[in-house]
């Protein structure tokens, strides 16, 4: 690796010659004029695609080209939760995947992404949640995933300043558990696939904007872009919040609509809240960062926007969720608020796909729930880009669902955010 | 959070009275039937989803009840109009996934 | 008895010394003044040591003055009204306050965590993601540790005792901040006869005049402040807001205000909410939000007593508080002089001035001179001595450029060193909406970019720090303001005060000041101080190749605290673009959000909590439920009694009698939750006809339909029974928690689709109460309560509706039927509902009438197999999938909505899930909701799920368990047998039946 491999003992021995011979973490280079492969997006989906072109298929003439910084979209903006507990077996073994991922990725990127399997907690608060939970998780259980279902005795003791009054407005009746499930450092996770996509040859370039996708006799032969073309056989376009404008380029058009979705969190605070506590009906979903912030996700603005920023209303209704859930929250102060922007499908699954211009692959539409899947989407996507077919877990996410009508409908499952 | 024109109201109203109807001017076809699939799923789900001016559907929902129609930036959300239900914009709108 | 109060000035400040105020401090017990704030009287007390730092637990003390304040971060109260991580400077003291630092274990002065300091060197910034990989189990123990070491203050673990309330405005002119210019603005704006609402986060207006020597013509700067809050106060079109923060910034000028109403109480004296969000939406928006004064960066400058210039000022002149008794201050610019002058004339020493200016000349400084006070230009403080209190500044000579030294290094002994490397415009508001700032070089900092609002900013938040300046840009945009919503000719009346402004001379942009060593091995050069971020941790980012600032930040945490780098981003920034070799402008910020300081969650909420979180709908009867010990089932808003348990029934004998009683004899059922959906017009059937699968175009007056709406997608969306009340007038039916949807879907469709269609809808779900009364014995009971109509089967058939007087109320009366028996659903106008309810209660009581909820209904519909929608289907079934095959019109003339979709390559193929019913091999198991079913229970996993259980009970009229289901291919499948794994490692066998269970043909319900 470009930065020698790092350890307690490379961290000791840096500290000696006072941390000045740490290397980059990734090079900076000018791009070359053609490539096997172009990724478009420099964000996690996006670096983690590089790595396993490289990794797992030998395809190491690879570019990744970002106009902004490198995890700048919404791998850097995301609540960070990780969990495979969807209901579909198309999105759950998808998931699934990635979570296995996830489990190895700090040691086999050599980059400690802290990834923190604290459990989540998926409230139900009626009856009907309880049925939906129970239906989830059994079928999580017979697709070999983690979970069970408890009650909110149990879940007081998980969470002990979570109010399960049953006299509560939308009492707490019981919740789906994955232990398995948590919390990673989202940033790291861009950092360590780029430092070590880097270390396999990939070139990762920033501050660099695609701004047309050339294309002769239906395949796709490289990259316009601001520093000039660039050659490729294959691209590989991983833009959330901007796949439209992608595929505008190559002209085509997508089921994706772009929303804002806005997340905030508070001053630190002593540890208070050691699970991810997510809740559908009431409406929010909150975690600790190692910092000690209170790392809440909001629901998506309606409208489509572009902006990175929602409206005020949507950040009122998240705190009333939150001080709902956790009326001793109520005077914890929000430190800070933001938004990204999302890409969302009708069925709130995403497009892991061919295109009708050949060489040209799309992954997104992951709406809401992109971040905890980062290490799958990257290994099916490389996999898929490697070989011209779907991978076998990206072929029921295929865009062409939209026309045949195979949806796969995890909107109840894809979290709060619908 | 924005603020709005009802076009039958005439009066500027807070976000918080309407609801977003999604993008504006889609007709169902005439005769689905003879829509092929491809047709009939673009209909469905496929959007233009702008990055730029873009035409879309609000409803008065805490007001007259009415839809009606806004352009606006998606990237600045700046409102440029609204225009009832049945009428053209003024201003021209983005194509599929454009810039403006 | 408190200590004496050290550092306080006989004189002077706006503190009463009359007015004394006991508080504590970690438990000690201290005094203060009306007037100060924590920081203020902590100074006052020689409280050095007030916070340990975050990473490396190193003492702390107070910086500055306001809500830039990065290390006095307390936790104020105790138990259930405990508010943690305010910072010192901002909290007014009360009798009987009791603070508490939020570090430091076990207290600030003696902090067994500074350990942590000994091994800083192993703690770079990222030194977290190079290590603790190994063993990857170990992680969650590394953690636990990291954790424990992180956070600052304790969340309250009790319920918040206050409350909280919004206010909603729209103003002309909203001013932010009410120092010079937010104050001069207002006085303009109000003049001019603009509804003005005016700002300010301190609990008095003035802003900088508050804690300065300067004079406005012939007034003091005091005098004139007095002055203008006397005219505002007078003004009937003036809203001043003390002890409020606009932290928000968004779309088409709305902001957000939090006003802080009662923590500055003591607490018998606090009524009312505790704090009040206001909710502005402003026609034009003057910023007037000042600058914050850069600290200077130099090893060693987070020793408790290096503070702002501007600060030490502040604490001199406003509180008369000295904190330290030999001042030494170290400048880049004339401004700071005024420190220096102000110590002198308070009577202490002044050791020096350092300038890193080489030839500084301004009026201050010869000023400065002629007191007799020491200037040492061209040089620097490198480093300081002393751990938990300065001791000494070292200080050397720097090059023209302010990056190198020059020559050796001297200590001069000082207790408090007071810094300033100018000042950075506070653009945070004007940034919110991703407007960029931009760099401006003569400032020496960024100015507010171009924005799309309507909003201007004015005085130091616009790079224009002299006093006058701020005045007359305050006046101007105050009239422009106001002239633009129509108030006025926009044109200020400001006559510019008769003020010897003296000019300044050239500051130097200082951004880290060099030490003997390089950056990498001097002691620590803070750049953030409460997250411990130092000049040579953003270097090592870069060297890492950590480049773009937001990489900086992230990786160095750098601006991530609570103070949001206020005080440390733009040295931040300098010093990253010097490593990387480009300059600022195009390094640029990291991106400015809301919030300005941090808010209260609570107040955020508002009054939306507990009771009033979400609406509660009751039906009319609901009191006579609650009377009556019923059980609540949550539907949608709705309260609907779930079962009616008599002395010591649990929910399954409870349920099991009142199903035995509805098919024995009679039941009654509050359905008053159903949405109801009015519809009139010329093209009512029609219309209906496009939404529902089958047709209405032939219902008849008096007649009933039921129907399945679906989505154009061909996904079930919603069913219930159509009425036909007159030509051209129809009474829909829809599910309780599917109501507004619905009729939003039928506005939406008629509105942007079909506006030719003559159609009127109007929800009456509330204008009715529903009494259904099922059961053989329903016809014995309506009949004596009901004389005006034939009720037998012939005349009044089932799917036949009446209206007809029942107990005396005119009603309509629906012969439909949700469990098979025979039913009428009694509609009466809601004020009614008891009335009839209890009409039919009386009615019934010779045969045993039951009341039932909710889940006796889903029993016995499920008995009949009538499906849920949402419980039964789930937004990816269609009618074929329910069975239900023979409710889509196959010949209607017009494609009604989702038609198209049943005929999609997936809607049509072979194994798509069914819906069909399931009996357990034993007759007493009763399937648990959810389960999944496979056809082989020893496969391995992934099993291959056949689907799942959507209803389950255990049907005491058939004395078996009875389950829905669905299933790949299940019509196909009758009669084979599945299983269903449970969690516990049970598996239940069971076989595939039809869906009806009970009374297959109908007779019971048409009797």
């Amino acid at each position: 690796m470009s930065g020698g491999s790092y350890s307690g003992f490379s961290l000791f021995k840096n500290a000696l010659s006072y941390h000045e011979n740490w290397q980059r973490a990734w090079r900076s280079p000018k791009p070359k004029s053609d490539y096997d492969v172009i990724i478009i997006g420099g964000g996690g989906h996006g670096l983690a695609t590089a790595y396993y072109l490289a990794r797992e298929h030998g395809i190491t003439n690879v570019a990744v080209i970002e106009k902004g910084y490198l995890g700048g979209g919404n791998t850097g903006r995301n609540t960070t939760i990780i969990r495979s507990n969807y209901l579909w077996d198309e999105a759950a073994h998808l998931y699934e995947l990635a979570l296995k991922l996830w489990e190895g990725l700090s040691q086999e990127l050599n980059f400690n992404v802290m990834f923190s399997q604290r459990g989540v907690l998926n409230l139900g608060h009626t009856l009907q949640d309880m049925r939906d939970i129970e239906r989830r998780v059994n079928a999580n259980r017979l697709n070999g995933i983690d979970g069970e279902v408890i009650g909110p005795a149990e879940v007081q003791k998980l969470v002990p300043l979570l109010d399960c009054s049953p006299g509560n407005r939308y009492p707490v009746l019981g919740a789906s558990w994955q232990p398995r499930g948590g919390t990673a450092r989202h940033d790291a996770v861009a950092w360590g696939y780029a430092r070590a996509a880097d270390a396999l040859g990939v070139d990762l370039i920033q501050q660099t904007e695609v701004t047309g996708i050339r294309r002769e006799n239906g395949r796709v032969t490289g990259v316009e872009t601001n520093a000039g073309f660039i050659g490729a056989r294959k691209v590989g376009c991983v833009v959330a919040g901007n796949s439209g404008v992608l595929a505008a380029m190559a002209g085509l058009q997508l089921p994706i609509e772009s929303h804002p979705l806005q997340a905030m969190v508070s001053e630190p605070l002593r540890p208070c809240l050691d699970t991810v506590v997510m809740s559908n009906a009431v409406h929010g979903y909150i975690s600790q960062s190692d910092k000690g912030d209170l790392v809440i996700g909001a629901g998506i603005d309606h409208y489509t926007g572009y902006g990175q920023r929602g409206s005020f209303h949507v950040v009122e209704h998240t705190m009333q969720a939150i001080c709902e859930l956790f009326p001793a929250f109520s005077r914890v102060r929000m430190n800070r608020q933001w938004g990204g922007i999302v890409d969302t499908c009708p069925d709130a699954c995403p497009i892991i796909s061919k295109t009708p211009v050949q060489g040209l692959y799309f992954n997104c539409g992951w709406g809401t729930g992109g971040f905890k899947a980062t290490p799958g989407s990257g290994y099916v996507f490389a996999d898929t880009v490697a070989h011209d077919r779907p991978h076998p877990l990206a072929e029921a996410f295929s865009i062409d669902r939209f026309y045949s009508g195979a949806l796969i409908d995890e909107h109840g499952a894809a979290g709060v955010a619908h | 959070m924005l603020q709005i024109k009802c076009p039958y109201c005439q009066e500027l109203r807070e976000e918080d009275e309407f609801s977003y109807g999604g993008e504006a001017h889609i007709e169902r076809p005439a005769n689905p039937e003879a829509c092929s699939d491809e047709e009939w799923g673009a209909y469905l789900f496929f959007r233009k989803n702008p990055r730029g001016v873009h035409h879309e559907m609000w409803n008065h929902a805490a007001g007259c009840r009415r839809y009606f129609n806004v352009t606006r930036n998606t990237v600045t959300y700046e409102i440029l109009e609204s225009y009832p239900m049945g009428e053209k914009p003024a201003v021209l709108a983005a194509g599929p996934g454009e810039r403006n | 008895m408190p200590p004496m109060q050290v550092n306080r000035l006989e004189k002077g400040g706006r503190v009463d010394r009359a007015d004394a105020v006991n508080f504590t401090f970690n438990g000690r017990p201290l005094q203060g003044y009306v007037g100060d704030t924590l920081a203020s009287a902590l100074l006052a007390n020689g409280v050095k040591v007030v916070a340990r730092s975050f990473k490396y637990s190193r003492p702390r003390g107070v910086v500055g003055h306001g809500s830039e304040e990065p290390n006095a971060i307390v936790q104020v109260a105790s138990g259930a009204a405990t508010i943690p991580n305010l910072r010192a400077t901002q909290v007014q003291i009360y009798e009987g306050l009791e603070a508490f630092s939020v570090g430091g274990w076990p207290s600030v002065d003696f902090d067994l965590m500074s350990v942590v300091g000994w091994f800083s060197r192993l703690m770079p910034p990222g030194f977290y993601y190079k290590t603790f990989m190994w063993p990857a189990r170990l992680w969650l123990t590394y953690e636990h540790f990291i954790r424990k070491a992180a956070g600052l203050g304790q969340a309250p673990q009790l319920r918040d005792p206050d409350s909280y309330d919004k206010l909603n405005h729209h103003c002309d002119v909203l001013i932010v901040g009410a120092g010079p210019a937010g104050l001069s603005a207002a006085l303009e704006a109000a003049s001019a006869g603009a509804r003005v609402i005016i700002a300010d986060e301190q609990h008095e207006m003035g802003g900088s005049l508050l804690s300065g020597k300067a004079s406005i013509g012939a007034l003091s700067g005091q005098q004139w402040l007095q002055d203008s809050c006397e005219q505002l106060a007078a003004y009937g079109n003036v809203t001043v807001l003390p002890r409020s923060t606009v932290f928000g910034y968004y779309d088409h000028n709305f902001l957000a205000i939090l006003e802080r109403r009662n923590d500055h109480l003591v607490p018998q004296l606090r009524t009312g909410s505790r704090q009040r969000l206001h909710r502005v939406r402003a026609r034009q928006v003057i910023l007037a939000t000042g600058a914050i004064e850069r600290p200077l960066v130099f090893a060693n400058n987070d020793v408790p007593g290096v503070m702002l210039a501007s600060s030490v000022c502040t604490y001199l002149n406003r509180y008369g508080v000295a904190p330290g008794k030999k001042l030494l201050l170290f400048t880049a610019n004339d401004n700071a002089y005024q420190c220096a002058l102000d110590w002198h004339a308070a009577g202490r020493t002044v050791v020096a001035v350092v300038d890193s200016r080489a030839a500084p000349d301004g009026p201050k400084v010869n000023a400065c001179r002629r007191a007799g006070i020491e200037v040492i230009a061209g040089h620097g403080v490198i480093d300081v001595k002393g751990k938990k209190a300065v001791n000494a500044a070292i200080v050397a000579p720097l090059n023209a450029e302010g990056t190198a030294l020059t020559g050796s290094s001297r200590p001069l002994d000082c207790d408090l060193i007071a810094c300033s490397g100018g000042w950075s415009p506070v653009v945070h508001l004007s940034s919110h909406n991703g407007v960029k700032p931009r760099w401006d070089s003569d400032a020496i900092g960024f100015l507010p970019g171009v924005s799309s609002q309507a909003e201007c900013s004015v005085g130091a938040a616009a790079g224009s720090y002299t006093l006058l300046a701020c005045l007359a840009e305050g006046a101007a945009a105050g009239a422009s303001a106001a002239g633009k919503t129509g108030n006025g000719n926009g044109e200020s009346g400001f006559v510019a005060p008769n003020t010897q402004e003296k000019t300044e001379h050239a500051p130097q942009a200082l951004f880290l000041v060099p030490h003997s060593q390089r950056t990498s091995r001097a002691p620590k050069q803070f750049v953030d101080f409460q997250l411990d971020v130092t000049a040579a941790s953003i270097e090592l980012a870069a060297r890492e190749g950590y480049e773009s600032v937001e990489h900086v930040k992230r990786y160095t945490a750098m601006g991530f605290g609570t103070d949001q780098g206020k005080l440390g981003n733009i040295n931040g920034i300098a010093i990253l673009a010097r490593a990387l070799g480009q300059d600022i402008p195009s390094t640029g910020t990291t991106m400015f959000r809301p919030c300005y300081t941090p808010t209260t969650f609570g107040a955020l909420a508002g009054r939306d909590v507990a009771d009033l979180f979400d609406p509660e709908r009751y039906t009319a009867m609901h009191r006579w439920h609650l009377e009556h010990g019923a059980q609540w089932e949550n539907v949608g808003q709705w309260k609907r009694p779930w079962y009616f348990p008599q002395s010591g029934e649990s929910l399954h004998q409870a349920v099991n009698r009142e199903c035995l009683a509805v098919r024995s004899s009679v039941g009654l059922l509050d359905a008053s939750t159903l949405g109801k959906i009015d519809i009139q017009g010329r093209d009512a059937a029609e219309f209906i006809t496009r939404m529902y699968t089958n047709s209405y175009l032939k219902l008849a007056p008096g007649k009933c339909r039921y129907g399945l709406m679906l989505k154009e997608d061909g996904m079930i969306f919603d069913d219930g029974v159509t009425a036909c009340i007159s030509e051209n007038h129809y009474l829909m039916h829809t599910t309780t928690g599917g109501a507004a949807g619905v009729l939003a879907w039928l506005e939406l469709w008629h509105q942007t689709e079909w506006p030719h269609l003559e159609v009127y809808f109007t929800s009456v779900t509330d204008h009715w109460s529903t009494a259904t009364i099922s059961g053989p014995n329903a016809r014995k009971v309506l009949a004596k309560v009901c004389d005006d109509i034939d009720l037998e089967g012939d005349q009044f058939k089932f799917l036949d509706w009446r209206e007809c007087t029942v107990a005396g109320v005119k009603a309509r009366v629906f012969r439909i039927s949700f469990t098979g028996e025979l039913s009428y659903e009694v509609n009466v106008p809601a004020h009614s509902g008891r009335h009839i309810w209890e009409a039919l209660m009386a009615a019934g009581e010779e045969f045993a009438i039951t009341p039932y909820g909710t889940e006796t209904m889903h029993v016995l519909r499920a008995e009949k197999g009538f499906i849920i929608v949402g419980q039964d289907t789930d937004g990816s079934m269609t009618p074929q999938d329910m069975n239900m095959d023979w409710i889509v019109g196959k010949n209607k003339t017009f494609s009604f909505i989702g038609k198209r979709s049943l005929a999609r390559s997936d809607s049509i193929r072979e194994g798509r899930k069914q819906l069909v019913g399931l009996r357990t091999l034993d007759p007493l198991q009763v399937l648990p909701e959810g389960s999944q079913i496979v056809n082989d229970p020893a496969e391995a996993i992934p099993m291959a799920m056949q689907g799942h259980v959507t209803s389950s009970y255990y049907s005491a009229n058939l004395k078996h368990s009875i389950a829905l289901a669905v299933v790949k291919g299940g019509l196909g499948r009758m009669g084979d047998r599945v299983y269903c794994p449970l969690a516990d490692g049970a598996v239940i066998e069971a076989e595939i039946v039809d869906s009806v269970f009970y009374d297959p043909t109908g007779e019971r319900q048409n009797v």
